[in-house]
C-alpha cells in the first residue's frame, strides 16, 4: 500500500494555509503584481510590505557581508515602510485576494501611535480583504525616530496598548511582529499577549553596521558620504532568531502561535523553526537573493523529509525540539565525551592540533612516530624542526625512492593523536577538522548517573553563590 | 650606474615568439584567486611549505591573498624566495608544493599554489612598488659571486640584506642564467625573468657582465673579497661522439632554447630530432613544434620508465604532438654539409643496467635538425685547471665528487672555507628553485661565517 504523501497544509491562528511558506513584509511583497507572481511560484502566503503614510527612501539602502566567497551571508537595510500610497496598496490587496482567494495575504501595518489612526487603518485593511494583520513594532531605523516601529516594540506598555487598540477593531487575527533589539524578547511578547494578540512573528531585523570602506572610511551603505545603522537579516541572523523563537515558545506567558522569521532560506531552516514551535515561516533575504523560485525546493525538501520521518502534517513535528532545550543548570555534568581521530580519513592538515594547543586544552600531540608519547613538544618546536629540513626537487633518475612518493595516504607523523585522559570533550577539534566524520566525539563510560548542577546544589554539594540569580538568557 | 638601462628594456620581444609561446598556465584574475585562496586549509607546519626547497610559507601568503593583503603576500613569498615570480612559473609544482598539498587526500584537487604565487607577484610588479627589502647597513665586507644565475642571485640578496657587498660576474650580457636563457618561454618569458632581477638590483648588487672569470681571475677575486660564491652552473652539453656531428643542423637543446628566447632563432626546419629524454629535451622538442616543425621526435636509449623528465612534462610533449622513440641509440649522422638524417640502432637494456645493440636493427631517421640534450658536463676542468695557477689559491683544492663541487648542505661551504657554492654545479642539475634554495642557504652561511648575523632589512 502506497503511503500517503504528507501535506503542508496547516492552520495558523485560525488562518487556513496551503503551506507554511510566507514571504516576509519587505521588498518582495511590495505590490500586487509581485505577490501574484510569488503565489504562482508556490508561496502559500505573503505579508504585505508595511503599509502606512508613504515615506521617502534613501539610496543606496542595502549593504551586506560576504563570507569567503559566498555573497550576502548577512544583509543590512536602511529602508523604511512602503513608499506607495495607502489606497494603492489596499486596492492591490483586494485585487490579489480576488484572484488568489486561497492564498494568505496579511496586511503589515504601521501608523502613528494614536488610537483613531490604528482603528482607521485596521478597518481599511480588512475591508480590502486581508486575511490577517501584522503589526510592525520592529522597524529599527527611520520609523523609530518618528515614534513608530521599534520605538513601540521596545516599550512593553506601548506594545500592549497599541495591540489593545487594534484588537478593539479587528475582525481578523492580529499578529504582532517583534523586534530583536531588546534585551529579553519575552517582555515584548508578553505585552503583546496581554494586549490580546492572536499570534506573534519574530524576528524583525537586528541593529547593525555591516562594515566600513577601508579606502573612504565610509560605513556601508553609502548615502551621499554618510550612513546610518540598519537592520540585519539573512543567514547570519538565523541562530539569533532560533534562540528568540525558543525563548518565546518555552515561556507560557509569552507563547502564542508563532511565525518564524530570520535567515530562513531552505526547507532545513524551516524545519528547525517549526521544531521549535513555529507554525509558519517567513522569508525575505533569501527571496531577495535568489528570487521566488526557491520556494519549490523548500516545499519539496520539507515534504520529502516529512515522508522520510513519517510525519503527515506540520503539527506532527511542530515543537518537538522544545523539550530538548533546557537551562544550563539542568544539563548532565556526568556526561563525558572525548575526541577520536579516524586515521583513515585524516588528511594531515593539523588544524585540530593547533586548535587544541592554542584554543583548547593542549591534549592533541604529534608523536605517532616517537617511541613513547611525547606531550612536551609544542607547536613552536614542531615548526622549528621542519624549518631546518632541507628539501630538494625529487628527480626520479637521481633520487631513487622518491618516484614512488604517493599522496594516497597520510604519513603517520602528520596524523595527530588525542590524549584522551586530558581531552575535555569541548568539541573544538571536530568543528575545525575539514574532513567530515574524521574526528568524532565518543562517549566514555564513567558509570556515573545523571547529575546536574541543580541537583548538586539541591544535595548541598556545591555552594549556590548569590542564591537565586536573575535569569537572563535561559 | 644611474644611466643603466633596466634589464627588461635591454631585450626586444620577438613577435613570432610572443605569439607562439603563450602562457602554459594562464594567470588568475581576482575573481578566481580569492576563492582558490579561501580553499586553502591554512595547514599547520604545512607540507607544501616543507616540500618547497626555499620553504615559502605557503599558507601565510595564501591567507594574505584571501584577505586582500597582496603586498604582504608578495613580501612573504620574497622573504623566502627572492625569485618568487620566476619560481611560480618555472617550478615543477606537481612534485613540489602542490604535490604535497593535503587536499590530494580530501577532494583530490590540490590548491593551485603556483598560480596564487604568481598572482601575488604579478600584483606587486604591477603596483610598481619597490622590492620590499632594504640593504642592511654596510659592513665593509665583500663577496664575489661567479655566475649570475638563480643561485648567485639568491645568495647576493641575502648578503645585501645583511650589508655585505655582492659583486656578481657573468659571461653573458644579461643576468639570470637559466632563468633568463633556459626555461621554456611559455613557462617563464625572458622579460619576466629580467623584470624580477631588475627589482633585485635595488638592493645594490653590483653586476659585471660579459666577464669570463678564469683561474687567474678567480685567484684575484679571492684575494680582493672576503668570500667567493660559485654559482657557475653546468658546462657544455655532451657530444654524441659519432661521425657527422660537425654538420650544419646539429645543435643542442640549450642553444636552441636560448636562441628562440633571445629572438636569434624564430623558426626551425620541418623534421627535428631531439636526442635525450630529460626535461630540457622535452622543452626543446615542444619549442621545435611551436617554431614550425611538422615532425618532432624524441629519442632515448632507454625506456620510458627511465627517462628523467617528469611525467607531466612527458604528457605535455605528447599533447603537443611530439613522438617518442625508445631504446634506440644514434650511431652516426648523415648529410652532405647539412644534416639529412640520423643513423640509429635498436638497443636493449641488460640486467646489469648496461645497454647492448640488437643485431641488424640499424635504420635511418630523416631529419633536418638534430638537437642534443644528453646531459651537461660539469666545470671540473675549470676548477682543476686552476691548481696550476699557483698555491696562492685554495681554490684548486676544492673537493669534487663526480665533477660536482662538494658542499655542506646547510651552509654551502666547500672544503675550502673561503669558497661557497650552490646550484647546478653542486647538484648536477636540478630545478631553479633548488638553486635559489642553495644560494639562500649559502648567503646566510657566508654571513654567518663572516660573523654577520644580525637581522636582515
Ligand atoms: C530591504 C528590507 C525591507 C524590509 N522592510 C520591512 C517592512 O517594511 N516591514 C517589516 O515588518 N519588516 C521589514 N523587513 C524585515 C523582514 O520582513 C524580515 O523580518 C527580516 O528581513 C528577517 O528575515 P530574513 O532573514 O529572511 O531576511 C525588511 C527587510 C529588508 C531586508
Ligand atoms: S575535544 Fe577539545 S580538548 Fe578534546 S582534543 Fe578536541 S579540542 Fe582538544
Ligand atoms: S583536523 Fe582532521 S584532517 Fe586535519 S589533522 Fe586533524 S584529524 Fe586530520
Ligand atoms: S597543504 Fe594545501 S591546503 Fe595545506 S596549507 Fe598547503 S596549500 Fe593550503
Amino acid at each position: 500500500m502506497a503511503k500517503d504523501r504528507p501535506t503542508l497544509a496547516s492552520t495558523f491562528c485560525g488562518i487556513e494555509c496551503m503551506n507554511p511558506f510566507w514571504l516576509a513584509s519587505a521588498p518582495p511583497t511590495n505590490c500586487g503584481e509581485q505577490i501574484m507572481r510569488a503565489f504562482d511560484a508556490g508561496w502559500g502566503g505573503a505579508v504585505w510590505k508595511t503599509i502606512g503614510e508613504p515615506i521617502t527612501n534613501v539610496s543606496s539602502r542595502y549593504s551586506s557581508i560576504d563570507w569567503e566567497g559566498r555573497r550576502m551571508m548577512g544583509f543590512n537595510n536602511i529602508e523604511l515602510i512602503s513608499d506607495r500610497p495607502i489606497e494603492v496598496n489596499l486596492q492591490e490587496i483586494a485585487e490579489v485576494k480576488r484572484r488568489y482567494p486561497k492564498h494568505v495575504v496579511i496586511a503589515s501595518l504601521m501608523v502613528e501611535s494614536k488610537r483613531e489612526s490604528w482603528h482607521e487603518i485596521v478597518q481599511r485593511a480588512e475591508d480590502a480583504g486581508a486575511d490577517g494583520l501584522e503589526l510592525n513594532f520592529g522597524c529599527p531605523h527611520g520609523m523609530s525616530e518618528r515614534g513608530m516601529g521599534s520605538a513601540v516594540g521596545q516599550v512593553p506598555e506601548y506594545c500592549e496598548q497599541i495591540t489593545g487598540w487594534v484588537k478593539e477593531k479587528a475582525r481578523t487575527p492580529v499578529i504582532v511582529k517583534l523586534t530583536p533589539n531588546i534585551s529579553d524578547i519575552r517582555v515584548a511578547a508578553r505585552a503583546a499577549k496581554q494586549g490580546g494578540a492572536d499570534a506573534l512573528s519574530a524576528i524583525n531585523t537586528i541593529n547593525s553596521i555591516t562594515g566600513i570602506d577601508l579606502d573612504t572610511f565610509q560605513p556601508n551603505p553609502n548615502v551621499d558620504g554618510k550612513s546610518s545603522h540598519g537592520g540585519y537579516c539573512g543567514p547570519a541572523v538565523k541562530p539569533i532568531a532560533l534562540n528568540m523563537v525558543q525563548q518565546i515558545q518555552a515561556d507560557a506567558t509569552s507563547a502564542l502561535p508563532l511565525s518564524g522569521i530570520g535567515g530562513i532560506g531552505s526547507w532545513r531552516d524551516a524545519a528547525e523553526f517549526i521544531l521549535l514551535g513555529c507554525s509558519t515561516v517567513q522569508v525575505c533575504t533569501a527571496a531577495m537573493h535568489y528570487g521566488y523560485r526557491i520556494v519549490e525546493d523548500m516545499q519539496d525538501g520539507l515534504l520529502n523529509w516529512m515522508a522520510e520521518k513519517g510525519f503527515a502534517t506540520i503539527e506532527d513535528f511542530r515543537g518537538l525540539s522544545l523539550p530538548n532545550v533546557h537551562e544550563w543548570k539542568q544539563l548532565n555534568l556526568n556526561y563525558q565525551i572525548v575526541a577520536r581521530i579516524h586515521e583513515d580519513l585524516c588528511i594531515g592538515c593539523q588544524l585540530c592540533y593547533t586548535a587544541c594547543w592554542d584554543g583548547a586544552h593542549q591534549c592533541i600531540h604529534l608523536d605517532r612516530t616517537s617511541p613513547a608519547p611525547d606531550t612536551t613538544r609544542t607547536p613552536k618546536m614542531v615548526e622549528a624542526e621542519s624549518a631546518r629540513r632541507i628539501s630538494t626537487t625529487p628527480i626520479p633518475k637521481l633520487d631513487s625512492g622518491t618516484s614512488g612518493r604517493t599522496n594516497a595516504i597520510t604519513p603517520l607523523e602528520r596524523i595527530p593523536r588525542v590524549d584522551e585522559h586530558h581531552c575535555v570533550g569541548c568539541n573544538l577539534c571536530s568543528l575545525v577538522c575539514p574532513v567530515e566524520n574524521c574526528i568524532t566525539m565518543e562517549r566514555i563510560d564513567k558509570d556515573l548517573p545523571f547529575e546536574s548542577w541543580e541537583e548538586r546544589v539541591a544535595k548541598g554539594l556545591v555552594a549556590t553563590g548569590t542564591g537565586e540569580v536573575m535569569s537572563t538568557n535561559t | 650606474m644611474n644611466e643603466r638601462v633596466p634589464f627588461p628594456e635591454q631585450v626586444v620581444a620577438t613577435p613570432e615568439v610572443v605569439e607562439r609561446f603563450g602562457d602554459l598556465h594562464p594567470p588568475f584574475d581576482r575573481q578566481a584567486a580569492v576563492p582558490e585562496a579561501n580553499r586553502c586549509l591554512y595547514c599547520f607546519d604545512a607540507p607544501c611549505t616543507t616540500a618547497c626547497p626555499t620553504h615559502i610559507d605557503v599558507p601565510s601568503f595564501i591567507k594574505k591573498i584571501a584577505s586582500g593583503n597582496l603586498s604582504g603576500s608578495a613580501r612573504t613569498i620574497l622573504d623566502a624566495n627572492i625569485l618568487g615570480a620566476s619560481c611560480s612559473r618555472a617550478c615543477p609544482v606537481e612534485v613540489l608544493c602542490e604535490g604535497a598539498c593535503v587536499m590530494h587526500r580530501y577532494n583530490k584537487q590540490p590548491i593551485q599554489i603556483a598560480r596564487l604565487q604568481r598572482f601575488a607577484m604579478d600584483a606587486l610588479h604591477e603596483s610598481g612598488a619597490p622590492l620590499p627589502f632594504e640593504p642592511g647597513p654596510e659592513t665593509g665586507l665583500a663577496v664575489a659571486l661567479i655566475g649570475a644565475g638563480p643561485a648567485s642571485l639568491a645568495c647576493a640578496a641575502e648578503l645585501r640584506r645583511r650589508g655585505i657587498r655582492a659583486d656578481l660576474y657573468d659571461a653573458r650580457p644579461l643576468p639570470g642564467g637559466l632563468n633568463t636563457y633556459g626555461v621554456a618561454e611559455y613557462k617563464l618569458p625572458l622579460v619576466e625573468s629580467l623584470r624580477e632581477i631588475e627589482m633585485l638590483s635595488q638592493l645594490g648588487v653590483e653586476f659585471h657582465f660579459e666577464t669570463k672569470v678564469d683561474a687567474a681571475g678567480l685567484a684575484e677575486l679571492e684575494r680582493t673579497h672576503d668570500a667567493v660564491f660559485l654559482g657557475i652552473g653546468l658546462g657544455a652539453i655532451h657530444q654524441l661522439g659519432v661521425a657527422g656531428e660537425e654538420l650544419a643542423g646539429v645543435t643542442n637543446a640549450l642553444d636552441l632554447i636560448a636562441g628562440y628566447k633571445s629572438g636569434a632563432l624564430t623558426t626551425v626546419p620541418e623534421r627535428v630530432v631531439v636526442v635525450g629524454a630529460g626535461n630540457t629535451a622535452i622543452d626543446a622538442a615542444i619549442a621545435s613544434v611551436r617554431l614550425g616543425a611538422s615532425e618532432v621526435h624524441i629519442l632515448y636509449r632507454r625506456g620510458q620508465e627511465q627517462m628523467s623528465a617528469f611525467t607531466f612534462e612527458y604528457q605535455h610533449a605528447k599533447d603537443e604532438g611530439v613522438k617518442f622513440l625508445w631504446h634506440v641509440q644514434p650511431t652516426g649522422i648523415r648529410g652532405d654539409g647539412v644534416v639529412k638524417g640520423l643513423e640509429l640502432t635498436r638497443v636493449a637494456g641488460t640486467e646489469d643496467g648496461s645497454i647492448v645493440p640488437e643485431k641488424d636493427s640499424a635504420f635511418v631517421l630523416e631529419a633536418d635538425l638534430i638537437v642534443l640534450s644528453i646531459g651537461q658536463a660539469t666545470h671540473a676542468n675549470f676548477l682543476s685547471g686552476s691548481s696550476s695557477s699557483g698555491s696562492s689559491s685554495a681554490f684548486g683544492k676544492i673537493q669534487l665528487e663526480r665533477g660536482r663541487i662538494v658542499i655542506d648542505r646547510a651552509t654551502g661551504q666547500t672544503s675550502q672555507p673561503k669558497f661557497f657554492a650552490g646550484g647546478d654545479c653542486t647538484n648536477g642539475g636540478r630545478e631553479v628553485v633548488d638553486a635559489v634554495a642553495d644560494g639562500k642557504r649559502a648567503g646566510i652561511g657566508i654571513a654567518g661565517w663572516l660573523g654577520v648575523q644580525h637581522g636582515k632589512g
